[in-house]
């Protein structure tokens, strides 16, 4: 091979994830270069979002080696994580709904006046200029954000990962909430941060959305990975099946596939 | 067909144009809401007595015993919107109270000297670290062990009292330091009638300040401004309701017995027109308690995070905030407010008895959920709690200066709770 290793944005090892006796994800490893998107992919509670939460510092795996730009690092809390340019858009949004949308956004970074007090004004200026970005209709930025529609409390949260010059983001079911015009929104940010060199773990039930915008896609059966594959070395089909039976098309039997073809 | 909805939730819908009104002077109408209420109660009551209640005397008098729980309110309104509570509060007022007193009657007469010029100040110091560190270790368990905090300080109730019991066996101790006891209020711990002049001016030009200072921070960045006419409206009411409460303080005149032994005292003639007594130190102590924490929680960090705890506590997690740490600080505050508050309590009583403060919690927790504090978690207002303080205070002495005294009191109060709160669930669920 001519080309040159690449030293991968994320490299997660061997990761371990239990709670209690249940093993939510097991001996898991996966990797994210820049400027790529890994769709990871599986049924409820396969371990997707777990083992993002691993990466995104919201839960401490309890064995393994997560590696940044080649480098172990230790991310024990969200934090560690956002001092790696790792940012999360939760499947829960994690909005505080009785703060209104620039406290959200700035929450836990807050602009600060010289006197040490928050600078509601500028975080205000801000959020505007951001939100314009994300979807123009947003309007309202003195409301708690329990007021707003599911749309723009999605807005909010996408606002606030892409906000902090992210190099790494997770997106844990982006477009769950939205209408299809706001869905493509998302797609066109999702394509726009591609080129702008972030690496993105996009979870998604959507096989159209993970195939339509992923490069790479992890099945996740069990808590463990059944596979990582080529988006074009695949047909969503192929990728359903693993996705119900937890195994490689080719290692499935024939009477398995049959069966699936019966339930489909 | 998003964008028709989204616009019409945006834009205020066409309205009345008084209550268009009403909006542009963006008045918080729960804050409002309390207001109106008292106000209603004192007039209620100056109705029922013909008048004779609505003297400056009554007023003040209300107001000054309203402050030891309205100070503890201030705190425990943090703690509520977090999502916790604090039943220890008028056990650590009663831990402190105690220490107070012997610290002005045997510990400090011995260590520094009778009646020592600095005999108030460190005696409020020591008593102020003390609830602080009773607070930190309860907050300690609740936040880093994570106790529930119903348990942890129903245990601080029980306990507290035990050592205040432990400390002087039951016995009330007696008298405070003469500096002291002006924390507690009456003509002599009053500012005078110049000196309350200077707070209302001082107050007045405050409120003018941050009027023109978050209109010209707005401009700055290009929001939507308060019509003119609306500022000027909230500075004119405002400098208008400041001036006539220190009216009020300065109509009340030291009684003539008492004036004549301050004339002695100090050599100074009585004033002809009587001797004013004016704001009273503990309205002033709680002035500035209700100012420095509404800042903090409206203007610094450690107030965001409390509310967005309060909101959602996994987000506030996941936003990164040391949410542990944020939870412990607000019982190292209500601590150090629990000391303030026994402090003013012991002055105005002259001295601790074994059951200052007790029953406190429960009027702490109505006060704050009279004043807007919902359990639900996230939401509150310092200046409501206090509000709310206020007006259980002019109910109480209401009742007893019509001559209803003891159970029918607290029948009142009661029912003033659940009422307060019945109303505004309705209105909640009406607002969506």
């Amino acid at each position: 091979m001519v080309v040159a290793e690449r030293v991968p944005l994320v490299e997660m090892r061997g990761i371990n994830v239990a709670f209690g006796g249940i093993h939510a994800v097991r001996d898991v490893s996966i990797d994210l270069f820049e400027g790529e998107v890994v769709g990871i992919v599986g049924g409820n509670g396969a371990g997707k979002s777990t083992l993002m939460r691993a990466l995104s510092g919201a839960h401490k795996p309890d064995s393994g080696e997560i590696l940044i730009n080649g480098q172990v690092q230790s991310i024990s809390s969200p934090r560690d994580a956002k001092g790696l340019n790792i940012e999360t858009i939760y499947q829960t949004l994690a909005l505080a709904d009785n703060i209104d949308a620039p406290a959200n956004l700035f929450l836990g970074r807050e602009l600060m006046t010289r006197w040490g007090t928050m600078d509601d004004s500028a975080m205000e200026d801000q959020t505007r200029k951001v939100m314009k970005r994300i979807n123009p209709n947003f309007t309202n930025f003195t409301s708690p954000v329990k007021s707003l529609s599911g749309g723009q409390r999605q807005a909010i949260a996408i606002a606030r990962a892409i906000h902090f010059n992210a190099k790494i983001l997770i997106m844990d079911e982006p477009t769950a909430a939205l209408g299809p015009a706001e869905t493509a929104q998302v797609r066109d940010q999702i394509r726009h941060l591609k080129t702008e060199g972030v690496g993105i773990f996009l979870i998604s039930h959507d096989i159209h959305d993970v195939f339509d915008l992923s490069d790479r896609i992890s099945v996740m059966y069990h808590g463990r990975i059944v596979d990582t594959v080529d988006k074009n070395s695949v047909t969503p089909d192929e990728i359903v099946s693993m996705i119900i039976l937890g195994k490689r098309p080719d290692q499935a039997t024939a009477t398995e596939l049959e069966q699936l073809e019966l339930h489909t | 067909m998003t964008n028709a909805a989204e616009s019409a939730v945006a834009e205020p819908t066409p309205q009345s144009s008084s209550l268009r009104g009403w909006r542009a002077l963006e008045i918080d109408l729960r804050l409002f809401g309390i207001v109106i209420a008292l106000v209603g109660i004192i007039l209620g009551f100056g109705l029922l007595t013909g008048g004779r209640f609505l003297t400056p005397v009554n007023l003040i008098n209300l107001t000054v015993q309203a402050v030891s729980v309205a100070i503890i309110a201030t705190g425990m309104t943090l703690i509520i919107v977090s999502r916790n509570i604090d039943l220890s509060v008028g056990s650590i007022v009663g831990v402190v109270g105690m220490t107070l007193a012997l610290m002005m009657t045997q510990i400090l007469p011995n260590a520094i000297g009778f009646d020592h010029p600095l005999t108030w100040l460190i005696s409020l110091l020591v008593g102020m670290a003390l609830g602080a560190v009773i607070g930190g270790f309860q907050g300690a368990i609740i936040a880093y062990i994570g106790v529930p905090s119903f348990i942890v300080t129903l245990g601080g109730l029980l306990a507290w009292r035990g050592v205040t019991f432990g400390i002087t066996q039951g016995v009330t101790i007696a008298p405070v330091d003469p500096i002291f006891r002006l924390l507690g209020g009456g003509p002599r711990g009053s500012i005078g009638g110049t000196a309350s002049w200077v707070v209302g001016i001082i107050v007045c030009v405050a409120v003018v300040a941050l009027l023109a200072y978050n209109r010209r921070r707005r401009r700055q960045f290009g929001f939507a401004l308060r019509p003119m006419w609306a500022e000027i409206t909230l500075a004119v009411l405002g400098c208008a309701i400041v001036l006539g409460l220190v009216y009020i303080a300065n109509s009340y005149l030291w009684p003539a017995a008492l004036a004549r032994q301050w004339s002695q005292e100090t050599g100074q003639p009585i004033p002809p027109g009587g001797l004013q007594a004016g704001i009273p130190w503990p309205v002033i102590v709680l002035l500035l308690v209700t100012l420095v924490m509404t800042f903090i929680a409206t203007r610094r960090r450690f107030g965001r995070y409390v509310f967005a705890i309060g909101g959602n506590p996994e987000a506030a997690e996941l936003g990164g905030i040391n949410t542990r740490w944020t939870i412990m600080k607000t019982f190292i505050l209500i601590g150090l407010l629990c000391g303030l508050s026994a402090a003013i309590t012991a002055a105005r009583i002259d001295g601790a008895t074994l059951d200052l403060g007790a029953g406190y919690e429960l009027y702490v927790i109505a006060a704050c959920v009279i004043g807007g504090t919902s359990f639900a978690g996230g939401i509150g207002t310092i200046p409501g709690s206090v509000l709310g303080a206020i007006l259980m205070a002019s109910l109480a002495y209401g009742l007893s200066f019509i001559g209803l005294v003891g159970p029918i009191q607290d029948v009142v109060a009661g029912i003033v709770l659940v009422t307060a709160v019945g109303l505004d669930t309705v209105n909640r669920r009406r607002a969506g």
